[in-house]
């Protein structure tokens, strides 16, 4: 299993050592590891199964791993990782829950503390600035269970960040959303990253929308990962080890297809398909 | 209707629509609108075994709502939620069937257990339900935060440190202790009319968290005022009241927000952003 | 062979006509329960079935102040509920669960009235504990033909909709992708859950019928995938739980404290509990296994590297 150094400089916000989780008698994470360096965006990119929450689980300390470890900004993780803000993939509120988008955001400041939020001009302003900050000025106050798909993720991103975590995870947040609405979140995304030097792992089983953001990619299949930069990544060879049989690439306009390669040897096609890469 | 012996009912009445309301807020927003019928009725099992016994019903009832809470809370874990509820209810109130067997005389406080008799509330019952109350207000107060994010989104409270299964606890003791005092006005069964009908009406009516909080309170408050005042009137069981009252917000509830919906679909967003959807 | 029977059986078992009615009422209600529970517990609507039981407690006490018998008065009141339940008809698990609450509430409020009425009528409270409670043995052979026709009724409805209700509780979506009315199936299921309801409340009184009706199902689909077979291990269980607890209930006429016997819904609502958590026993003691073995391993690698 390759591993890619990370990239130099500063030291890793999150670091993925060798880690496996068996669930019910199956291998669902085999030897996983990775690094995310502080300010990167990474996309953790593969299909259903392939153990992609499980991994935010572990990472998020809901899970605990068979074996191996992570570490946040070089700590073993804690219960509890202000470090980390969590955006789940999707959450079902009901749309008569008296919760506004506002309140929400504000839960993200202070909601492990005892007590009731006490009104202040300070708390307000941060509130304010965050909305501002996700584009959720205009339904502040609508309530989070009416909000469309694409809101709901702006709002629980808002929540996510208002704590000033230095790593971001979502869990597939454009997996519901339509194209454009994903495509404003992705830029939403990136733009915050790279202002606040925020890192970024987000889950995804479709890379080509964020190709143009990611700095690095850690590509899942069955159970394992291979991770470094989209180029030294997704390559037939790459992929093929890790699917455990023939895949190849197809670069497309700028996008990359990955499909199941005719018979034949790992990363050279025989058959039909029959093309060499064409990197444009 | 307010003098000498009224006084202590309209009080003791008082004092549990503003710990049923507080609670019922989180009962309607953690969707627990069983578990909220579950334990009171559980309890009655324990008031019924506590007359066996000869010790104070309230004790009883106190022993066995905590016990159904726990129950509950640990035989859910290891099945679903809604038939662990359902199984340790009836678990209890069989038991409560067996106590009632048991017993010779009984019958005018088992109807008082089930269905309420605020007007027997005397000054030394009182001072328990005020001391319980204080103590359940304080805890609201103290877990309003963890416990809002856990029933809203639990993973992401998980993910902060907030145990759900710690929350949960909680909160279904929070139910246990509001059942314990409301013996003296509501009676097992009905208490949480008062947890779901107030708390269910105010959402509607207000986007915010606190508001439907205060609302919550001053639905049951309208609730247990009219219904002891009724009561009082025609004779008939304060219980009856509260069921039908409760319900009437409920459906007042819906049909605003019906209203609401048909006029203003764009509540609460700013108008540039509802002229372009 | 009656030497080796009689510390089971309590002298005149066999021949009390009070216990043959029993027996057969007990095990048509328990078989009813169990093809109509799966289907609640598929469809996550426990609190419902429960809510027929109470809401069937005001029908007793309704059919109690008319005179009319006790299971024509769970009857309407279930059916008035199934009625009501389907006019709020909520799609969404939560409002529909609290809509629940609010009927029942209502129901509860009524019957508090209905009760209330009696007491200052007739001056006795019997009625509140036959009613709520249950009292098999006191059931009338008249009944015996009700019973039967309604316990027709329910399976009918169930056998003939099987695969449209069992697809529409799993998927509602899909059910309606395929052009299946769910709302339609939906309450007629609705309607068969009333029946039920009524039966097991005459078996075990209308307070604890929701153990007859969720339990043995529960239980059943905590052991199988497959509904058809889980209506069968349900009702098996079901059946069982009934005819033990008529036994019991049987001899406890002779035991202490009071000579006069505890009553049946004791002891069937206990073992339906009793059978629930027997049947977790073996996943809890895989998931104990796999804990350890994981503890096991972590040990090892973490020795290791």
């Amino acid at each position: 299993m390759s591993r890619v150094p990370p990239a130099g400089g500063e030291a890793p916000i999150l670091e993925v050592e060798g880690v496996c989780v068996r669930l019910g008698g199956r291998e669902i994470l085999r030897d996983v590891g990775f690094r995310v360096g502080a300010g990167e965006f990474t996309g953790l990119i593969g299909s259903n199964g392939a153990g992609k929450t499980t991994l935010f689980r572990v990472i998020l300390g809901l899970q605990s791993a068979t074996a191996g470890r992570v570490l946040i900004a070089g700590h073993p993780r804690s219960r509890r990782n202000p470090l980390i803000g969590y955006v789940p993939q999707k959450f079902l509120l009901d749309p008569d829950a008296p919760l506004r988008a506002r309140d929400l955001v504000g839960l993200g400041l202070d909601a492990h503390r005892l007590g009731f939020p006490l009104p202040s001009a300070k708390r307000t302003a941060l509130i304010e600035e965050m909305l501002d900050a996700v584009d959720a000025r205009a339904f502040a106050d609508a309530r989070v269970g009416n909000l469309s798909g694409g809101e709901q993720q702006r709002v629980l991103i808002g929540h996510a960040l208002i704590s000033r975590p230095r790593l971001l995870l979502l869990d597939e947040p454009l997996a519901n959303l339509d194209l454009a609405s994903g495509h404003e979140i992705v830029a939403l995304l990136s733009r915050i990253s790279r202002e606040q030097q925020i890192a970024v792992l987000i889950s995804a089983h479709e890379m080509n929308p964020l190709l143009p953001v990611m700095d690095r990619i850690v590509y899942m299949a069955a159970g394992r990962a291979a991770s470094g930069t989209t180029e030294e990544v997704v390559r037939a060879e790459v992929l093929s080890d890790l699917y455990g049989h023939p895949v190849e690439v197809l670069h497309v306009h700028g996008r990359v297809l990955v499909v199941a390669g005719a018979h034949g040897d790992p990363g050279v096609a025989n058959g039909a398909l029959g093309a060499i890469e064409i990197v444009s | 209707m307010f003098q000498g012996f009224m006084v202590n009912a309209w009080i003791g009445a008082s004092i549990v629509a503003v710990v049923a309301g507080l609670v019922g807020f989180f009962v309607v927003l953690r969707g627990s609108a069983f578990v909220a019928h579950a334990i009171p009725n559980g309890a009655f099992a324990g008031a019924a075994g506590a007359a066996l016994v000869g010790i104070n019903t309230i004790i009883g009832l106190g022993i066995f709502a905590v016990l159904g809470a726990l129950g509950i809370g640990w035989v859910s874990r290891r099945g679903r939620h809604d038939v662990a509820t359902a199984l340790v209810l009836v678990f209890m109130l069989g038991l409560g069937a067996l106590f009632l067997s048991m017993t010779v005389e009984y019958a005018p406080e088992i109807y008082s257990l089930l269905f309420g008799e605020v007007l027997g509330i005397s000054s030394t019952e009182l001072t328990p339900t005020i001391a319980l109350a204080v103590v359940s207000v304080l805890v609201i107060a103290l877990l309003y935060r963890p416990l809002m994010l856990s029933s809203v989104l639990s993973d992401v409270a998980e993910a902060r440190g907030i145990s759900a299964v710690r929350v949960e606890l909680c909160f279904l003791l929070m139910v246990a202790l509001t059942t314990t005092m409301t013996v003296p006005v509501v009676g097992t069964l009905l208490i949480f009319s008062l947890m779901i009908g107030p708390p269910a009406a105010a959402r509607s009516f207000t986007n915010r968290p606190l508001g439907a909080l205060m609302l919550s309170v001053a639905f049951a408050l309208v609730s247990v005022w009219a219904a002891i005042a009724i009561s009082y009137k025609t004779n008939y069981p304060i219980g009856f009241f509260v069921g039908t009252i409760s319900a009437a917000q409920y459906v007042l509830g819906r049909v605003w927000a019906a209203a609401r919906q048909r006029r203003r679909p764009t509540l609460g967003r700013a108008p540039a952003a509802a002229a372009a959807s | 062979m009656s030497h080796f029977l009689s510390p089971v059986f309590a002298p005149g078992f066999f021949q009390s006509s009070l216990v043959q009615i029993a027996v057969v009422i007990g095990a048509l209600a328990a078989v009813v329960s169990a093809v109509v529970g799966v289907f609640t517990v598929l469809r996550g609507q426990s609190f419902a079935g429960h809510a027929f039981g109470d809401i069937e407690a005001t029908g007793g006490s309704g059919a109690y102040l008319v005179g009319i018998g006790p299971l024509l008065g769970f009857l309407i009141a279930a059916v008035i509920g199934a009625v009501a339940m389907e006019a709020i008809g909520i799609q969404r698990v939560r409002g529909r669960d609290l809509a629940t609450g609010i009927v029942l509430g209502a129901a509860l409020g009524l019957a508090a009235l209905f009760l209330y009425l009696e007491t200052t009528a007739s001056s006795t409270t019997g009625a509140t504990i036959s009613v709520l409670f249950g009292s098999l043995f006191a059931v009338s052979s008249s009944t015996i033909p009700l019973v039967i026709l309604l316990s027709a009724v329910a399976v009918t409805i169930i056998a003939v909709l099987f695969r449209p209700l069992l697809l529409s509780s799993i998927s509602p979506e899909l059910a309606a992708a395929r052009g299946i009315p769910v709302r339609l199936i939906g309450a007629l299921y609705l309607l068969s859950l009333a029946v039920a309801a009524a039966l097991a409340a005459i078996t075990i009184g209308a307070i604890l019928s929701t153990a007859l009706l969720i339990g043995p199902a529960a239980t059943a689909l905590r052991l199988t995938r497959s509904p058809g077979r889980a209506m069968l291990s349900a009702g098996l269980l079901g059946v069982a739980a009934t005819w033990i607890g008529i036994v019991l209930a049987y001899d406890s006429f002779l035991w202490p404290p009071v000579k006069q016997g505890w009553p049946v819904s004791f002891f069937v609502v206990t073992l339906v509990l009793v059978f629930y958590l027997l049947a977790g026993l073996p996943a809890a003691v895989r998931a104990r296994a796999a804990r350890t073995d994981q503890r096991a391993r972590a040990t090892a690698s973490g020795l290791a590297g």
